[in-house]
This record gives C-alpha cells, structure tokens and sequence, in this order.
C-alpha cells in the first residue's frame, strides 16, 4: 500500500523514514498542534516550497538541467490565479482556470525555451532561463495596468477559504473556519502534486531522465532522443512550479513581482534542493522544511540567545538578531560540508 | 555472397581540428565477427563512434542494413537494430542492474528467456539484480555492459575493447559471451586488443593505420602470419 503512494520509491533509511513521517504529521496536523497565525503560515508556505523545490529537482537533479527560471514559473501560476481571481470574480472556477491557464502558458513557455536551447547545450540553457527571467520580473513591475506593478495585486479568493466563513464553532480550540479550509487546500494540493512528481521520477520516463542525466550519449546509443525527454521534463517541472505558485497566491490572497518573481527566491530553491539532496524528492522535503524554519524563526532564536548573554562582551553583538542573515549563511556552509550529498544523499548512503 | 551489415565508402571524421578518420572503407559481412585492430590512436574507436552517429562523417557514407544512415540521428540508428558497447561501459551508475537491463529493452518489456540466457552467461547480474550498477566491481560493469546491448535481438553489434583492463577470470566469461552471441549467428564488429580473443572469435579483420584501412582479410590469415602482423602492427601478436 504504502510502495504503491510512494511509487515504490521508499525512504530506504530507517531515520529518514521518521523524519518524513514527523515531517507529515505535523504538516497535516499544523493548525491543531501549532495554532497561531505565523505557525500556521510557516506550515503553508513549507508546503508550497516542498512542491517548489520538488519540481526543480525534477529538473536539476533527476534531469541535469539547470534553470534560473523556476520562479518566473512559479509567478506565471501565481499570477494566474491572482488575474483570474480579480477579472472572473471570486471563486473556485477563477481559481481552477487562473491554475490551469498558469500551468499551461509555463508549460508552453518552457517548450519554447527549451527547444530553442537545450538542442545545443545544457549551459546555454541556463544562460537562456536566466535572460527570460529577468525580463519577464521587469515585464511584469512595467505593466502596472495589467499586474499591479510593483505593488501587485491583492485579490479576493472564494468565501469559503477567507477567515470570514465558519462552519463550526472549535475543535481543539481551533476556529473552524475558512482560513483552516484554505490551509487545508494548500496542504492537500501540496501533498498531491508531490507524490504526482514522485510517480513521474520512479515511471519509465524518470529511469530514461535518470540515464541523460548520467551519461547522454550513452543514452542516445541505446535509442533514447535526449533533447525530448530533456524538453519534456523541463515543462512538467515548469507546470507543477505553476501550480505550486498558485496554492501560494491562494494562501496570499496576493501576488508581486517579491513575493514570486524574485531570484531571491530562486536562490533559496537552489539552497534548499542542495541542502535537502539532489535527484532524491524527499530531499525537497527536508531541504523545504529546513529553510522555510530557519527564515521564519532564527532571527526570534538569535534575539533570545543574545538576551541569554547580555553582560558578556563580543557575543551578544555576534548574536544580535540583526545578523540572523549571517548565521544562515553559516548553517548552510556547514551543511554543505557535512553533506555533501545533502542530508537524504548522507542517511541514505552513510555518505 | 550477400551484402554486407554495415559498409563504410571513404568516411572522413574530424574532431575539432583533427583529422581522425582519412579515408576509411570497410565491410562487415553479416553473421560474422568482423575484427577491427590496428595500434592506438589509429580511429577505431572513432570509427565506431562514426557508425552510432557520435561523430559525423563530413565526407563519405555509412550505409548500415541497406540504408544510408550518415546522417541519420544516434537514436534512430539505435532503434534501427544496432548495439553499442562503448569503451567506457556507459553504466548508468545510480540506476539498478534491473533498470539498467529495462532501459536497453528499447522495443518493449524485456523477453524473459533472452533474460535468462544473458542471466547464465553472466550470473554476477542475477545476483545483483536489485543493486545500484555503481556499486559493481569493474567486471560486472563490463558484464552490465554487454548484457544491455544481448538483451535485444539486434542487427548488428558495436563492441569496443570489452576486455580492456579486465582480469583473466573475467576476460574468459567475456569471450565466452561473445562466442554465445556468434553462435546464434549474429553480426559482431568488434576492436578488440586481447590477440586471444581476437584469434578465437574474428572471421575477418581489418587493420587500420592514421585513420585508414590498410588490411582487410581473413582473421586465420593474420593470426598465422606473423611477418604480416609485423608489417601491419609494427608487433607480431602472438608476443601478447
């Protein structure tokens, strides 16, 4: 049962097995086991970066392909919905069409892309996503009329997933209303569209991906075309980045050019596919967790470490929570070095 | 006499700016094993790289099964019936033996009689049916190797060095293999530099020198004439 969800991919590490399951449980159970506001946002936004960096693992680490434009992908379905959602009217078919339309025009925009560029060579590939991304980030901040643009664009999403609608009074001290059904929303999408992708990596296709990735001429002499399964691979990962960015607009109820364009933001994906294990999917998982806790609640961890050693010289200044910045930097040098295959790649293979 | 498998007219390969192949004309008749020698750095394996389509030809062609395929993309001269052993193995290191063995099935799931005749030639891969290739000493690489290319009947087999930095044990199973698979009267070019295997399972041969043919004949004939093994190689082979 569980080899069939998981698509026969299994953890093969006892440890990793019960991280991901902690990792699913208090995903699943977020709102009941960390209420509040920001813990509850921290649970939803992990949730979508899983999804994030799993697409761009498909790419990077099952297919060898480096991109710089996974974010423009990730706003093109976050934007999606956002337009969708603000010329149709609030509601679950604005929703359904701004995902679908995201989805495909990325899809269609990574056919383009890759056809033009991935038939000569991967680097120019990346060279190529990095030069449409950063004209598609300052396309969007110029068409204010259309995007909003640098202000973005704050929209209304369907009354049953605002804070507004209740459906019950509370359970575990819970508010039953809107706001749990959206998180609910983001969670389910999420864990779907995840094991979708892990179905994706373990089919026959994700073994021909595998091989390209490993050797292409090799592949090539046993009779597989490199440059389609390359293509192909870059617009389901550039789909499921879509969709990922429009669970995320849903969460927001906004979207901007910061929040889901930027390469800021590409760079935290880089980090956390790194950080997490390439070509593994779980990787994601851990390497999504990981980050989004860490930006989310080490400044609040530092502030309180240098409360702990005021009076002493030197450290409370080290550890002011201003340089939270600092020792992210840190953490991820170090995890890097003792990781060198990431952390799923290290309990995996002991390596 | 019927036409050949594969037959190269004047193929001229360059890589960057180095004339690898000058000329090269050869025949590899069918149900045969055709030998390719020659010293090192002669072309043989570019001219084997020519033939999958890894390097163009910018001059002559290469007609493989009564059609042109000079220019033809690698992949559809694969699919066309023909196997490649690269010098390098080419193992999919972080794939499984099995997914290895599924990957090379190009024309469907794998046949499971042809699957145990490869498993009785090379019963390492039996055993490590489930394991990462990358995880196989150097022999079972090679014997992965091979197996891929036998795990479909094809039409014609491109096999390089397949002993090449082997032990002896396994130099056995390999030449064993080879002979398994002309037996069942495939078409087999093959470099190969171990003159024992060579002697045991060449038909023809063909040396090659600066990117040229300069010998082609009966493998008997070569193998018994050391005066010509000296004039061709610059070495009598049976000294290795």
């Amino acid at each position: 049962m569980m080899a069939t969800v998981l698509s026969g991919d299994l953890p093969r590490s006892r440890v990793l097995a019960l991280i991901l399951l902690a990792i699913l449980i208090c995903l699943a159970l977020a709102p009941f086991l960390f209420p509040g506001v920001r813990t509850v946002d921290t649970a939803a936004r992990i949730c979508i970066f899983i999804v994030l960096v799993a697409s761009y693992d498909l790419l990077l680490g099952y297919g060898g392909i480096v991109s710089f434009a996974h974010t423009m992908f990730f706003g093109i379905g976050a934007y999606g919905v956002a337009l969708a959602s603000t010329h149709m009217g609030r509601g679950f078919d604005a929703i359904f069409v701004g995902a679908t339309a995201g989805a495909v025009l990325a899809a269609a925009l990574a056919l383009l892309i890759g056809l033009f560029s991935l038939r000569v060579r991967a680097i120019f590939f990346a060279m190529i996503t990095l030069a449409v991304a950063s004209a598609v980030a300052v396309l969007v901040s110029q068409m204010s009329g259309l995007t909003g643009g640098e202000d973005g664009l704050t929209f209304k999403i369907p009354r049953e997933l605002g804070p507004a609608f209740k459906f019950g009074d509370r359970f575990m001290g819970v508010k039953l209303n809107g706001k749990l059904l959206a998180y609910y929303f983001v969670f389910f999408g999420a864990l779907i569209l995840f094991l979708l992708m892990l179905r994706v990596v373990n089919s026959p296709f994700g073994r021909v991906l595998q091989a390209i990735r490993e050797n292409d001429f090799r592949a090539e002499a046993i009779g597989y075309r490199v440059v389609y399964y390359r293509v192909a691979a870059t617009c389901l990962s550039a789909a499921a980045a879509a969709l990922a960015g429009s669970l995320y607009a849903v969460w927001l109820r906004y979207v901007g050019p910061d929040t889901s364009l930027s390469m800021e933001i590409m760079i935290d994906i880089l980090l956390m596919v790194v950080i997490g294990g390439m070509g593994t999917m779980y990787g994601a998982v851990i390497g999504a967790t990981l980050f989004v806790i860490a930006q989310n609640y080490l400044q609040n961890l530092m502030g309180a470490a240098s409360g702990m050693f005021e009076g002493l010289p030197v450290l409370p200044d080290l550890l002011s929570a201003d340089r939270w910045l600092l020792w992210l930097g840190v953490l991820f040098i170090l995890s890097v070095y003792f990781f060198p295959t990431g952390v799923v790649g290290r309990l995996r293979h002991g390596k | 006499m019927s036409d050949p498998i594969l037959r190269l007219d004047g193929v001229y390969t360059n890589i960057a700016q180095y004339h690898i192949l000058q000329g090269v004309d050869l025949e590899v008749p069918r149900g045969a094993v055709t030998m390719l020698l020659g010293r090192n750095g002669v072309g043989k394996t570019t001219t084997l790289r020519t033939v999958i389509g890894h390097w163009r030809a910018h001059k002559g062609t290469v007609t493989f099964d009564g059609e042109d395929i000079t220019r033809k993309p690698t992949p559809a001269i694969a699919r066309a019936g023909l196997g490649f052993v690269p010098e390098d193995m080419g193992v999919f290191a972080d794939l499984t033996v099995e997914e290895n063995m599924v990957l090379a099935a190009v024309s469907g799931p794998i046949d499971s009689a042809r699957l145990d005749w490869v498993f009785t030639i090379f019963p390492p891969l039996k055993t490590f049916w489930k394991s990462e290739a990358g995880t196989l000493s150097g022999g079972q690489k090679q014997m992965l190797s091979i197996a891929r290319v036998m795990i479909e009947d094809r039409k014609l087999y491109l096999i390089d060095e397949p002993t090449k930095g082997l032990a002896p044990a396994i130099i056995t199973t390999m030449a064993r293999a080879l002979k398994d698979l002309k037996e069942q009267g495939a078409s087999i070019l093959l470099v190969e530099q171990n003159f024992a295997v060579a002697k045991a399972l060449g038909d023809t041969a063909n040396v090659m020198d600066d990117g040229r043919m300069i010998w082609s004949g009966q493998m008997a004939e070569l193998a018994t004439n050391a005066a010509l093994q000296e004039q061709l190689m610059g070495l009598s082979l049976d000294a290795h």
